[in-house]
């Protein structure tokens, strides 16, 4: 049996074969958009760049090397040098590191909190519901940057504050979603069946209901992407996120700013690699949401 | 419940909505109140100085009432804040109250013509792409759309000054008006074009119009983003509907059909995406102002912050809360009275 009649068969044999087979088809679905594979492509090439930084970058990102302050860019330096003669493609590349280590951590740390605060919420409903959903609104009611810039000034600068600041404040949504999704299902005629079989609450909200909740909340988290980006360097550029000497974007462009009308290269670069990014996490979230959120 | 009709219902339901408000606010107080109390400034120290003696210190740590329980400290919080007392800031050494009422026109200025240019572009965009699906008004906003949500605000605005104050001369560069103009105008209402023109001072106007035109176009794109988008996919949805078939079999022209009827039903949702676009525009103006040197609320309180000043980054928090809280129950109240259905 060839892979392909494997994974197309009609009647999958295994749950596994199932699983993969949806996998696949939902694979050749997002394969027939060209913007979805663009952001893929931007996606992986944020990977790859990541992890081969020191082979890929040509100079030392933090040595600073005075005599080659604000050099244009050519064909050593591809991207110019800023005020302490270091390398801005180098920092540049480096820097994904950071976006990446930055953006992982809000995920891994908001997607669980929402999907259980939500699934809680939707599932028992009444006064948890109540409760759970007044929070949400409380911090759904502050403005997300200056929520976050008031966690900051609490926690003080540094990346690891700026994930926290970041966590606390772009929780909310994602627990909506899947209170909404849960409160769909919650009624259902399989919940029913297993509520009969005797299975306990947490075992049908783990089970049962998280799975169903997932596909919407990875788009949302795709889609999100973009903005934890985009705050994470709004903080970089106020001087609350990453410190230097590290090679952060927002606060590259910010140690770019004074010199922008004259060594315009020293700020442009950095909110270029930020574009860059930011659209091919919301290409690739557009083109998921039409393949795992079809409704 | 149900069986409740007329008056009672309604009452009931502004009710609710009020109380909804109400716990929503106290937790907005509730979360700036903890902020500050696990904040590692000491606050007494803030007001005393470093080299206070203890007994000072100690006057005033009672004075502050921080030897009480934490609820009654809440509860004198709340009462400070219902008098509008945030304390004073640190670094004005004024009323914080004082600062916010100076700095918030500008921002209000800023933020209200970003909005209306979001307005003026972004809904005939919207609907544009929503009867040409797939063809170039669609492109256009989707690329809008998309660069709306990908460009960081603040590198934007560097761009735009490079470009169009420093390259071109077209715009004034940062400030809200150039100092040779600083003193013809005597702040009446805050808002500086208002003021100008109150006071018939015409080239004042032209300069701080000059000031305003980049900063405003660059939260002004923003918001064409979001409101496009959004006009787009409720138009959609109203182009399907049944009554939009009747219109079209009743002979009414297709220009009729969508910007009369279709449009007119998309406005109740689009209500609230405005105003939610006109709040995160007051809050985009924080990384904004900073570029455009812009003194305006987002600049106090980042200044504030970056000067460890904690009573007005939670004034100016707090105030921006309330302002979002505000927003939100005001388009909930337009929603109702322009849809009959929602009464």
């Amino acid at each position: 049996m060839s892979l392909y009649t494997y994974l197309t068969s009609e009647r999958p044999a295994s749950r596994r074969q199932a699983q993969l087979g949806q996998y696949y088809r939902q694979w050749q679905a997002l394969k027939q958009n060209p913007l979805a594979l663009m952001g893929l492509v931007i996606v992986i090439a944020l990977l790859m760049l990541a992890a081969l930084a020191p082979w890929v970058a040509p100079h030392d990102p933090i040595a600073q090397n005075l005599d080659q302050r604000l050099l244009a860019p050519s064909a050593k330096h591809f991207f110019g040098t800023d005020a302490l003669g270091r390398d801005i493609f180098s920092r540049i590349v480096y820097g994904t590191r950071i976006t990446l280590v930055i953006v992982l951590l809000v995920v891994i740390s908001v997607g669980p909190l929402g999907l259980l605060i939500g699934t809680l919420s939707g599932y028992f409903g009444g006064i948890i519901d109540t409760i759970l959903m007044r929070v949400t609104d409380i911090f759904l009611a502050f403005p997300r940057l200056v929520l976050a810039l008031a966690f900051v000034a609490v926690l003080g600068p540094g990346i690891e504050n700026a994930v926290i600041a970041i966590a606390c404040t772009a929780w909310p949504p994602y627990a909506r979603v899947a209170r909404a999704e849960t409160m769909v299902i919650r009624n259902a005629d399989y919940i029913a069946a297993v509520r009969l079989q005797g299975a306990s609450n947490a075992r049908i909200v783990l089970k049962h209901v998280v799975p169903i909740c997932i596909p919407s909340v990875i788009v949302r988290t795709t889609l999100d992407m973009a903005g934890i980006i985009l705050t994470a360097a709004g903080l970089g550029f106020l001087g609350l996120g990453a410190q230097p000497p590290l090679p952060e974007w927002g606060a590259m462009i910010a140690a770019g700013r004074e010199f922008v009308f004259d060594q315009w290269w020293v700020a442009t670069f950095p909110g270029l690699a930020i574009c860059l990014v930011a659209l091919g996490f919301n290409l690739l979230g557009d083109g998921l949401r039409d393949v795992l959120d079809a409704k | 419940m149900a069986a409740m009709t007329g008056p009672g219902r309604v009452l009931l339901a502004v009710s609710r909505e009020l109380v909804t408000i109400v716990v929503t606010i106290l937790g907005l107080l509730a979360v700036t109140f903890l902020i500050a109390r696990v904040m590692p400034v000491d606050p007494v120290l803030a007001v005393v100085g470093d080299n206070a003696r203890p007994d000072v210190y100690e006057k005033a740590r009672l004075e502050m009432g921080l030897d009480k329980p934490l609820l009654v400290q809440f509860w004198l919080y709340l009462n400070k804040v219902a008098a509008g007392d945030f304390g004073r800031s640190v670094l004005t050494s004024k009323l914080v109250l004082d600062d916010i009422k100076r700095v918030f026109p500008a921002t209000l200025e800023l933020a209200t013509l970003g909005t209306l240019i979001g307005i003026s572009l972004g809904i005939p965009l919207g609907v544009l792409a929503a009867t040409r699906q797939g063809r170039w008004p669609d492109h256009i906003a989707r690329f809008i759309g998309l660069f709306g949500y990908s460009i960081p605000i603040f590198w934007l605005g560097l761009m735009g000054l490079l470009l169009f104050y420093a390259k071109l001369g077209w715009v004034a560069g940062p400030g809200r008006i150039d100092v040779a103009y600083q003193d013809f105008v005597t702040p009446m209402t805050g808002v500086l074009l208002i003021d100008c023109a109150l006071q018939g001072e015409w080239d004042a106007f032209r300069n701080a119009a000059r000031h305003l035109i980049l900063p405003s176009a660059v939260l002004g794109l923003f918001s064409t983003a979001y409101i496009s988008r959004m006009t787009r996919s409720f138009m959609i949805n109203e182009l399907q509907q049944h009554y939009v078939t009747t219109a079209r079999v009743k002979g009414l022209s297709e220009r009729r059909v969508v910007w009369g009827h279709a449009l007119r039903n998309a406005m109740v949702p689009l209500l609230t995406v405005i105003a939610l676009s006109y709040a995160n525009l007051l809050e985009g103006s924080v990384l904004t102002e900073t570029v455009f040197a812009w003194p305006g609320l987002g600049r106090y309180i980042t200044n504030s912050l970056l000067n460890a000043d904690m009573n007005a980054v939670l004034g100016g928090t707090v105030v921006v809360g309330l302002i979002f809280v505000g927003i939100n129950l005001l388009t909930d109240v337009l929603a109702r009275a322009v849809d009959p259905r929602a009464r």
